[in-house]
């Protein structure tokens, strides 16, 4: 099958592929370059692929302006890291117990679990739960509470366990007089690994990406996340365009720019990690494909 | 280890493995109050919740905050447009992403396949606020691309977020943009798993590039597609943890375009976060719960008469 000879199809498929991947770039690259137009250009002439006039006035007016950027950055870092942790070390130790044979309850839990995934109380219900029994309005806590286990996870998780981890290690390890939980710190997760990174990035870029809890959760603005902040940004800059009052004031702040410059640092991590993400992403992909 | 005949199996067992059951607890008990316990405050959807009295002092109302939903002209408009566009999502983001990822093997590159691959997988890692920004910048009235090129070419500008028509195709299009990168990846990797003899041997008895594409390739990586289907399925009526960030953050709360735009999820974000209509937004996800559940149950029923191994249960 190694013929390199170029034929009218290859051409095609690969016309094809590039038009979509177009399609998928082009967008993000209008906003970065939103990002470094001048301002006056942007109200003349409106947005463009290409700068008609260089200007990094926007990034400088963000970066060195407002705390509330800097603050929300913190704030979404420690969700994303804490959360993350949490979720992998408390999934996995559940999803170990659940795929080990000699657990007599294994299969009524993992039911339960799996139930989860089939219904659920939906939003009101814990939102009350959350607010008026356990008090977690206004916290860091809620913005990383709800997310700590998966059933998809955890159904992931032990399934990679029950194909990878050997009984004859963990009966080893026993004989050898290694408690289970140590057995489990010391052997299992690190043999685990690719399953870990995976599902690890997975749960991160949720976290990252969750605007949705700070929104219903969070009134105080110290603990807005940079998505939720991004989401105000948006309503507040329309609310000025729509009042022609504070228009002029408005002009004279690089706010469309702005704007958009807020929108690349948000997704800066995503873009500088890339590289990495993708091949944790792509490995851990190829064994969840591989019949749960 | 003593076991201790005398006592219950139940606690014997506990007793025997209390190291796996202590390493299960954590994990458990965030179920049970982020899954199960609000199972239970279902029953708001039945009551006029007060939130001084708290959930069990509450006044039973029957079914009025259902009847609330059902009389509006909401009800139907929010659940078509769920159905609607999951169909949608489903039928060309799979089918997309399927054929992207035979087509992927014949670009002829190593190099260009894992380039279009990167290029297409990048959208699915960010966030529909991201998208709203992206969006925004295309369709923004004054200063967007596509009015700018529009007036270029002497055509009249479009209000974009006032027009409820175009929104058909915007979302699916969105949809697209986001996730069939991500499922061609999944498939690829399902693609890429084949064994070659089966292609080598195909090739000897003389079957043509799209036989073999047909009779080897697409049956071989059925059981991914039909997870992926049955997990979108699923993903529908998830409520609140699903993905519906999109029906909320694309169309910016624009209410002239709620007849094309507004979906389960919006509606009942809306009610509860502006409107703080506890009861009714309570009813409406109880009902996108059950709605869920049966879809889920049915189509898995459905695969399981198809092709057994790839049920969810």
């Amino acid at each position: 099958m190694a013929k390199n000879k170029i034929t009218t199809s290859k051409i095609i498929i690969n016309l094809m592929f590039i038009i979509y991947a177009l399609f998928c770039i082009v967008p993000l690259i209008l906003v970065l370059s939103i990002s470094v137009t001048d301002e006056m250009v942007i109200f003349q002439n409106g947005y463009s692929l290409i700068p008609a006039k260089f200007s990094l006035a926007a990034y400088k007016y963000v970066l060195s302006g407002s705390s509330t950027l800097l603050n929300a950055y913190i704030v979404t870092i420690i969700v994303t890291v804490v959360g993350t942790f949490c979720h992998l070390f408390i999934s996995s130790m559940l999803a170990y117990s659940l795929s080990r044979k000699e657990v007599k309850y294994a299969n009524v839990i993992s039911f339960l679990v799996f139930f989860a995934l089939l219904f659920n109380g939906g939003i009101v219900p814990q939102y009350i739960l959350l607010t008026k029994y356990l008090h977690m309005k206004n916290t860091i806590l809620v913005l990383i509470f709800p997310y700590l286990v998966s059933s998809v996870n955890i159904i992931i998780m032990k399934n990679f366990f029950k194909s990878t981890v050997p009984d004859s290690i963990v009966e080893a390890a026993r004989i050898d007089g290694s408690g289970e939980f140590s057995t489990y710190l010391k052997i299992v997760l690190p043999i685990s690994k690719p399953v870990l990174a995976t599902i690890g990035l997975f749960v991160a870029v949720f976290y990252w990406n969750d605007w949705f809890t700070c929104s219903l959760y969070i009134e105080d603005n110290s603990l807005y996340v940079l998505q939720f902040l991004l989401q105000s940004i948006m309503n507040n800059i329309q609310y000025l365009q729509s009042n022609d009052m504070l228009q002029k004031s408005a002009a004279s702040l690089p706010s469309e720019s702005a704007r958009m410059v807020t929108c690349i640092l948000a997704i800066g991590p995503i873009i500088l990690t890339y590289p990495f993400l993708q091949k944790y992403f792509v490995k851990g992909l190829t064994l969840g494909a591989v019949k749960e | 280890m003593k076991s201790n005949k005398k006592g219950s199996s139940f606690i014997n067992e506990i007793s025997k493995n209390k190291s796996f059951y202590g390493m299960m607890l954590p994990g458990m008990l965030f179920m049970l109050i982020v899954n199960y316990i609000p199972m239970f405050g279902l029953v708001i959807a039945f009551k006029e919740y007060n939130p001084v009295k708290g959930i069990l002092a509450s006044k039973w109302i029957g079914l009025k905050n259902f009847e609330f939903f059902f009389v509006s002209n909401s009800a139907f408009t929010v659940t078509f447009n769920t159905i609607f566009y999951n169909a949608i999502f489903i039928i060309t983001g799979l089918g997309f992403a399927l054929l992207f990822s035979v087509l992927l093997q014949e670009t002829g590159s190593k190099m260009m396949s894992s380039t279009y691959k990167s290029l297409m997988f990048f959208p699915y890692l960010l966030s529909w606020v991201v998208g709203q920004y992206i969006l925004f910048s295309l369709l923004s009235v004054d200063k967007g691309l596509i009015n700018n090129i529009l007036e270029f070419f002497g055509k009249e500008p479009v209000y974009w977020y006032a027009e409820s028509r175009p929104w058909r195709f915007i979302i699916p299009l969105a949809y697209m943009w986001k996730n069939v990168g991500y499922f061609a990846v999944i498939f690829v990797a399902g693609v890429t798993g084949i064994s070659s003899e089966y292609f080598e041997a195909a090739e000897i008895d003389g079957a043509s590039k799209f036989q073999q594409i047909t009779r080897i390739t697409i049956p071989l990586i059925m059981p991914i597609v039909i997870t992926l289907f049955l997990l979108q399925i699923g993903k529908i009526f998830y409520g609140a943890f699903g993905d519906w960030g999109m029906f909320y953050n694309l169309p910016m709360n624009s209410g002239p375009i709620f007849s094309t735009t507004d979906v389960i999820d919006t509606y009942v974000y809306r009610s509860l976060r502006l409107m703080n209509d506890f009861g009714m937004s309570s009813a409406v996800g109880f009902y996108q719960s059950i709605v869920g559940f049966i879809l889920v149950v049915a189509s898995n029923l459905m695969v399981k008469k198809y092709d057994p191994d790839s049920a969810m249960y």
